[in-house]
């Protein structure tokens, strides 16, 4: 199986602005969402489907073969439907329909709804451990695949996560890489403020992962992350990307009252004049 | 059953290589057998029941066939989430087997205990509930949950119970097993309980009354077919399980009753009342707490067929 995109730095940049404003018109359009947290992520979305980071190809979804991607915050899901829009999997026109009667695009990724998604997720704190399931699944069947699961830094007070962080680790799976949107806010303010589980980085380290940390607005810094996350052996990877909640859009940056409301006609005007 | 449950898995696993087992810090050396005949396909968890249910729908995502395995209210009440979306919303094929059901772990106290799992996974869409009533009961219920392509759970007791049937009756998922014909009751026991249910029907043969027994193993689906004759055929149908009549194959009989109201049969429901066990104590001490004895299932039944009530007095 061949990667199938491999964009040069300044087209992933760019691709990282067309997601962006996917992002912003599906959820107006929806009108409700969560643009904060998918903002957020749209860099690191477009170098995994883009920057030749996941193997993959959109012709063949099912291939067993390809790498899996998660994203265990589910409420994201916007930015992932675009980056496989995007990517060609279906019409970038489908996007219209998120959260609309009839369309596979739901609110949260459906398995079942829409077979493209590797995981149904929506309850936070559970996608790393089916990652988990098909990291193991690979080594029993003797596959080369990566499993990436992108995970909060909100939802990484579920316990599970570290049930998971420790079950990983203990069975050396270096063909798993977390990648922790490290926004510092979730639902109702900040991290800082609601629980305070810092110190990130060393708490994965201490788990057994090796830890790679990455500006995750930084395209050339996303790549060199990833690049050294393929070389790792014998332990799974912790990608830590230093995120801006709501990033790209100037009034939604770092305002986490964007992070489950939808903009109005006029905001959404406003972001895609900055995003042009 | 634990036995008969190893043994059989083991027989499985060396056939089918997408056969993985999962366990909660339980078992080890009852999987011994296993771990040689499929290296690899033993995994320990460790204490971590969410994330081994996650991982398991993981892998069955992936091709293979996994089965969750610990102590009933572990692998199901600890986990229920998981199983709900990881297992159930995403339909995939895991074998959740919870060993020890019921009041099996009597002596460990309540939080042992698990007369409520039937009620919280029969009402996750997809699942289908097996209460396997003998050793016998468990091999078939394995083998028959491994060819069916979605999620399955199993409930066990753990080891020594009477072995009921001689030899290994036509199983089929949804489809009850009439073990002993009968003209004046009807019991329709789940899981665990049969070996007890099978004296009390002897007890009835002493009062001059004919009792059938039915192994109803399948909770979910239950078998309509079966459950419409029995209600055109006998004056009483009884449900007995080591559950909670809340929920269990009672309430599930119930549910349906309300939509089939055209039958001559009443419905009298045994099971372990609406409280917690405070009591120390056997599963023959616990099973008596609740009339879950050859007398007390008697007792209950003919209070019903005389009075057209359930005892008032019972636990
Ligand atoms: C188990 C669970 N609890 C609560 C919620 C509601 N919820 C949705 S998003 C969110 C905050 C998540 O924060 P974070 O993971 O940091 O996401 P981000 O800030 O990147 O959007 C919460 C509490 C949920 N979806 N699942």
């Amino acid at each position: 199986m061949t990667v199938q995109h491999e964009l040069p730095l300044a087209a992933l940049v760019d691709k990282a602005r067309v997601l962006r404003r996917h992002v912003v018109e599906m959820i107006t359009a929806a009108k409700s969402g969560h643009p904060g947290g998918s903002l957020s992520a749209a860099d690191l979305l477009a170098a995994l489907y883009f920057g030749g980071v996941l193997r993959h190809d959109p012709a063949r979804p099912h291939d067993p073969d390809r790498d899996r991607f998660i994203m265990s915050k589910g409420h994201a899901v916007p930015v992932l439907y675009a980056a496989l829009a995007e990517a060609g999997y279906f019409p970038v026109e489908q996007l219209a329909t998120l959260r609309k009667l009839n369309s596979p695009l739901q609110g949260h990724p459906s398995k079942v709804d829409f077979p493209i998604m590797e995981a149904s997720t929506g309850s936070l704190g559970m996608g790393l451990s089916v990652g988990i399931g098909m990291a193991m699944a690979g080594k029993l069947n003797a596959k080369d695949y990566k499993v990436y699961v992108m995970l909060g830094d909100g939802e990484s007070e579920e316990g599970q996560v570290w049930e998971a962080a420790m079950s990983a680790a203990a069975r050396k799976l270096d063909n798993l890489v977390m990648i922790l949107d490290f926004n510092k806010f979730q639902l109702d303010g900040s991290i800082a403020d609601i629980l305070d589980w810092t110190p990130v980085p060393e708490k994965w380290a201490a788990f057994g992962w090796h830890v790679i940390e990455v500006d995750g607005h930084d395209m050339a810094d996303i790549l060199r992350g990833f690049a050294e996350a393929r070389t790792v052996t014998g332990k799974p990877v912790a990608f830590i990307a230093h995120t801006i909640k709501g990033a790209g859009v100037s009034f939604i940056a770092g305002n986490n009252d964007w992070h489950g409301r939808a903009p109005s006609a006029d905001e959404c005007a406003k972001a895609l004049a900055e995003l042009a | 059953m634990r036995n008969a449950f190893a043994s059989e898995v083991t027989a499985l696993a060396a056939a089918d290589k997408r056969v993985v087992l999962l366990s909660g810090d339980i078992g080890n050396r009852l999987f011994d057998k296993l771990k040689a005949t499929a290296p690899g396909r033993f995994l320990n968890c460790g204490v971590a029941e969410a994330n081994m249910t996650g991982v398991a729908a993981g892998m069955a995502l992936c091709g293979l066939r996994p089965i969750t395995y610990t102590i009933t209210p572990f692998v199901t009440t600890r986990c229920l989430e998981q199983i709900r979306v990881d297992i159930c919303y995403q339909n995939v094929p895991v074998i959740i087997v919870g060993t020890g059901s019921g009041l099996s772990y009597a002596s460990l106290g309540t939080t042992h205990h698990s007369c409520e799992d039937i009620a919280f996974l029969r009402v996750l869409p997809n699942m289908t509930v097996i209460c396997p009533g003998d050793a016998v009961e468990v091999r078939l219920a394995l083998r028959a949950a491994l060819q069916h392509p979605g999620p399955v759970y199993i409930r066990l007791g753990k080891k020594g119970e009477p072995i009921v049937h001689a030899s290994p009756p036509p199983f089929e998922i949804g489809k009850g097993i009439v073990i002993r014909p009968g003209r004046d009751v009807c019991l329709l026991s789940a899981g665990t309980i049969l070996p007890v249910v099978m004296q009390a029907a002897d007890r009835f043969t002493e009062k001059g009354l004919s009792a059938q027994v039915v192994s109803l193993h399948t909770v979910k689906p239950l078998d309509e077919a079966l459950l419409a004759e029995a209600f055109r055929s006998f004056r009483i149908v009884v449900t007995i399980e080591e559950h909670s009549r809340l929920g269990g194959l009672g309430g599930s009989v119930a549910e349906w009753l309300s939509d089939h109201p055209v039958t001559a049969g009443r419905l009298c429901r045994i099971g372990t009342g609406d409280r917690f066990l405070h009591e120390a104590g056997s599963q023959d001490d616990a099973r008596a707490y609740f009339g879950l004895t050859p007398g007390g299932i008697v007792a209950q039944t003919l209070a019903m067929m005389e009075t057209g009530e359930a005892h008032v007095d019972r636990r």
